[in-house]
Parts: C-alpha cells; sequence; structure tokens
C-alpha cells in the first residue's frame, strides 16, 4: 500500500468514531498494542525530546524502502507514534520526504503537531523525513 | 468570607466561556491567572486618554502620565510596605527582576571563588541568571538541598553559608511543589554573617501578604500576570544601600544624568534601572490588580484558597495510584501529583478535552522532577476565583483518566 493509501485506511476506521472519547480510546489501543521499538533503541542517540512528552526514534533501510521503529513514554503519544510508524515505515524514502501527512486533520488530531504542544511529534516527523533523505542520498551514491 | 463568589467570577469575563464543549474549569493559575474587569479597563483608558512618554515631557499629557506612573510606583510601595517608593524597580517580570539584579549584584560583589547559594527548588529563572552570574565571575553555585516532602533543609542550609557566600537567592514559595520556605529564618540566618538575601516572590504574592521591611529582605521580586495584572510587568524591590552600589543593568534612555562621547553620568534610584521608555500601561495596569487584591483583602483571599487547597487535597486522595509531590507542612495553592501508571501529558490531554485547564510538564523546574524521579506532574493550581464544584470536575474528570489509561 501506498502512504495516500494508508492515510486512507486510518481515515476510514476514525469515520467511525463520533465522539471525542471513542476516538482517544481507540489511540490509547493502539498505544498500548503495537510493540513499537526494541529497548536497545531506548538510549538517548535515538531520542527526540520534548517538553511533555519524550519519543525514541530508529531508522534502518531494508530492500529500497525505510523502517521505522519509535516509541514514547507517553500513551497518546505512543498511539499517535503508531499511527505514523503505520503510514510512513516500509515506504521508499522519497515517498516518505513528499509525504504531507493530511490524514492527521482528518481525523482531528492536529492539534497533537502543533509545535507548542511539545509532545516531541513534530521534531519525530522532521527527523523522519531527514533519514529518509540521508537513506536517498547514499542510495543514489552507490 | 467576605465576598460573593459568583459575583467575583463576574468579573473575570473569561473564565464564562466554554472549552472543547465543556464550561471552562482554570486550574492554571500558578502559570497566569485571569484579569478582572477593573484591570483590562484601566489599561483601556489609559491608551484612549493619557498615553504619553514619561519624564521630561513640558506638555500636559506627558506631565499627567508621569504622575499616574510615580503614582503606580507608590502603590506598589505601600503593597509592599517597602521604606521608599526609589526602592520599587519596574521590570518586564520576575525573570527580568532576578537578571537585573544576578547581573549588576555580581559585577560588584561576585570574584572569583566566591559563592553563589540557590535552592533546590527553583524554577529555571531563578538558576540560569545565577549560573551565567558564576561564569562570567568565575564563581560558585551552590544549592541549598530538600527532603522527600519538598521542604529545604535548614541545617544544611546553615552550613553552605560560608565566607565566600556573596548571595542567597531562594523562592518564597515553590511553583512546581507549593511549599511556603521559612524565608524569615533564610534571610535572619544569612544576614547573621552579612549575607544579602534575594526573594523569588512570583507564586507568593498572588496568595499572601508580603511585607519586605519585616521580612528584612534584601531583593524582592514578582511578576503583575500571576497578581491578576497584566503580563510584561513586574516589581524588583530592592534594598537603597544594594541599589545604590550596583551599576546600572541596561544603558539607554531614562537611566541617564548627562550623556557625553567622552563619557556618561547615570541617573539616580530608581531610574539608574529603567532604562528606555517605560511599559507604563502595563504598570498601571499592575497598580489596578494591587488594588482590586487589596480590596478583597490578602487574610480573606488566603483563607478561601487554603479551604480550596484542603478540600482538593481530601477529593483527589481517593483516587487510586495518585502521588502527591511536594507534601510539605506549609504549602499554599498548587497541588502537584502523578499517577504512578499514567504519564502526565496523557492525563492533561483527556482533562483538556473536559475543559479543564492545569499544567503538566516539568513546570520549568526539571532539578525539582529530577529530585523527585519523575517526567512532570500535573500540577492544579488555584486562584480566588475557583470553586469546589470546580474541584468536584477535575476529580471526576480524573476518573474518567482512570478508566482510560488504568
Amino acid at each position: 500500500m501506498t502512504i495516500k493509501e494508508k492515510e486512507q485506511e486510518i481515515i476510514s476506521e476514525f469515520e467511525m468514531f463520533d465522539d471525542w472519547l471513542d476516538k482517544y480510546n481507540y489511540i490509547i489501543e493502539i498505544g498500548k498494542s503495537v510493540p513499537v521499538i526494541d529497548s536497545q533503541y531506548k538510549q538517548d542517540q535515538y531520542l527526540i525530546k520534548g517538553c511533555q512528552s519524550q519519543v525514541w526514534l530508529h531508522a534502518s533501510m531494508e530492500d529500497g524502502r525505510v523502517i521505522f521503529k519509535a516509541d514514547s513514554d507517553a500513551l497518546i503519544t505512543r498511539g499517535i507514534v503508531g499511527l505514523l510508524i503505520r503510514v510512513l515505515s516500509n515506504q521508499p524514502p522519497q515517498d516518505i520526504v513528499d509525504a504531507d501527512l493530511a490524514f492527521i486533520d482528518a481525523i482531528g488530531l492536529k492539534e497533537h503537531l502543533s509545535p507548542t504542544r511539545s509532545n516531541g511529534l513534530v521534531n519525530m516527523i522532521k527527523q523522519m523525513k531527514l533519514y529518509a533523505l540521508a537513506f536517498k542520498a547514499k542510495q543514489q551514491g552507490t | 468570607m467576605s465576598f460573593n463568589i459568583e459575583q467575583l467570577r463576574r468579573e473575570f469575563p473569561l473564565l464564562s466561556q466554554e472549552v472543547n464543549g465543556k464550561p471552562l474549569v482554570y486550574f492554571d493559575n500558578a502559570a497566569t491567572t485571569q484579569k478582572p474587569k477593573a484591570v483590562v479597563e484601566r489599561l483601556i483608558e489609559y491608551y484612549y486618554k493619557e498615553n504619553s512618554n514619561i519624564h521630561r515631557g513640558a506638555h500636559y499629557l506627558s506631565q499627567q502620565a508621569t504622575e499616574t506612573y510615580e503614582n503606580a510606583r507608590e502603590t506598589t510601595r505601600l503593597y509592599l510596605n517597602a521604606a521608599f517608593s526609589h526602592e520599587i524597580i519596574f521590570s518586564r517580570g520576575t525573570t527580568e527582576a532576578i537578571n537585573l539584579v544576578a547581573s549588576s549584584f555580581s559585577k560588584k560583589f561576585v570574584n572569583p571563588g566566591d559563592e553563589i547559594l540557590i535552592s533546590a527548588m527553583e524554577h529555571h529563572s531563578n538558576i540560569v541568571p545565577w549560573q551565567m552570574a558564576c561564569q562570567e565571575r568565575g564563581a560558585i553555585l551552590k544549592v541549598i538541598p530538600m527532603n522527600e516532602k519538598g521542604e529545604l533543609i535548614l541545617e544544611e542550609y546553615e552550613k553552605l553559608l560560608s565566607n565566600n557566600t556573596r548571595i542567597v537567592a531562594v523562592t518564597h514559595v515553590s511553583n512546581a511543589l507549593g511549599t511556603i520556605n521559612p524565608i524569615e529564618e533564610i534571610i535572619s540566618l544569612a544576614h547573621q554573617k552579612g549575607i544579602p538575601v534575594l526573594i523569588d516572590g512570583a507564586q507568593a504574592v498572588p496568595h499572601m501578604k508580603v511585607d519586605v521591611q519585616a521580612l528584612d529582605c534584601d531583593f524582592y521580586c514578582f511578576s503583575g500576570h500571576k497578581l491578576y495584572g497584566p503580563m510584561g510587568v513586574g516589581v524588583l524591590y530592592g534594598k537603597e544601600e544594594w541599589l545604590q552600589q550596583m551599576p546600572p543593568y541596561q544603558g539607554g534612555g531614562e537611566m541617564i544624568k548627562e550623556v557625553r562621547f567622552t563619557g556618561t553620568t547615570y541617573n539616580e534610584l530608581p531610574f539608574k534601572f529603567e532604562a528606555g521608555t517605560p511599559n507604563v500601561g502595563d504598570v498601571l495596569g499592575l497598580e489596578a490588580a494591587l488594588r482590586f487584591v487589596s480590596y478583597l483583602r490578602h487574610d480573606e483571599i488566603s483563607a478561601y484558597e487554603d479551604q480550596l487547597m484542603q478540600y482538593g487535597m481530601e477529593q483527589l486522595q481517593t483516587l487510586e495510584n495518585i502521588r502527591f509531590i511536594g507534601t510539605a507542612e506549609k504549602k499554599t495553592s498548587v497541588i502537584s501529583f502523578i499517577f504512578n501508571d499514567i504519564h502526565p501529558y496523557d492525563t492533561g490531554i483527556i482533562l483538556d478535552k473536559l475543559g479543564i485547564a492545569v499544567r503538566t510538564g516539568h513546570h520549568c523546574a526539571q532539578p525539582t522532577m529530577d529530585f523527585f524521579e519523575v517526567p512532570g506532574t500535573v500540577r492544579v493550581s488555584f486562584a480566588v476565583y475557583n470553586t469546589r464544584q470546580e474541584i468536584d470536575i477535575l476529580v471526576e474528570g480524573l476518573k474518567k483518566v482512570r478508566t482510560l489509561f488504568g
């Protein structure tokens, strides 16, 4: 599935919820269930610091696709991290760089990506794109 | 209680709004308080009728504005019971006031090998300026430790006061814990060794009467916006004997007597420390806030807020897995806590959805969070307009948080 298709899939899932509580319950469930990162990567070098919550991010390249693994200390942040991984991981670098991630807005979670929230998510997306750029440059170099 | 809470709340138009479809419950007062009509109306009046640049203006408006500005200084002097109005310096806020002292005092009195003493529960604003001063002057920063309740350990403090200590800078009330520090004792112990003391009063002034002469502190700072006043204005009280000896903080207009390219002589107190055009409008707004608080009376405010605190503690204690951070004997208007099994950020997000404004995170006091080994806390902070019903709504909200995450 492409990034756009995955985004659409998530939007459809969220259309089921008509109140915020159900929606957050779902995000919390994702946060609880997604095994997002190995403990070996929960170290400072992979840490993206936010004022409120923190995110760990690890990236690798397999068969021309970027594989992301990530985690957060806060459950809501972890749930959104889970969604971002679902959309962006296992995709070609250029597609990741180009992704506008409009689904976040469409499912009503844009507020979590505001820099003022300072939960690490904005920097995480930046970092994901930077990794993708770096892998792309490496690809072209070889 | 002499004030009617419903009537009082009507003085704060912001409080009657809805957030996320729920009536706003505002418990982030330690960050900033809401503003009563009297303050906002004073700002409007100033800008509609009185605005003019002050001091050395020959025309009517300038003279009027100068007079009202200097009257506000006198109101502030009375409020703090300072000996002289020239001991009142207007600043942008507590942070700037502390920076002023850290910079100017240190230039004059702090030398390599000297020590500056702060405490383990300071806001970053009462840590970083002193770190910078130490770096510049080659001095050493020492820290008064606290116990697990969040109280300063006075025996340790006494040991830390040395012949090399040049100044002690301590908060009156901890912003993250709500602890009221025994500053009378802290000041008198320092004075026994001839060491001056700066008190960060940002979190104290909204909740208690402060008399700088009775305290005998050498410097006292607070912000207008935490005391129902406007943002961008604060007060530094300094004893004349220190302020006279300290060099100016910033250069510019107002603070000079004569400027020649060969050299400049500085103006007298308080103008020496108020470079540039003063923030006249906000100073007048602050004056209105001081009058507002005086009208409500500090003893009434304290009694009411103490009741709220007590009720809040009783109610919150009933929640499962709650851990209070900061359980000092003497506290005011702040309840800081975490759920052992729920991240503070998650708690804050759900409360926000319910229209409840609390603060989550490290509260600009990272060393304090490190001491308690928590990533941050949920901080509920009260003002005079909060009610028991609001505490009930908070407790219901927290129960919801527990069902979602617990």
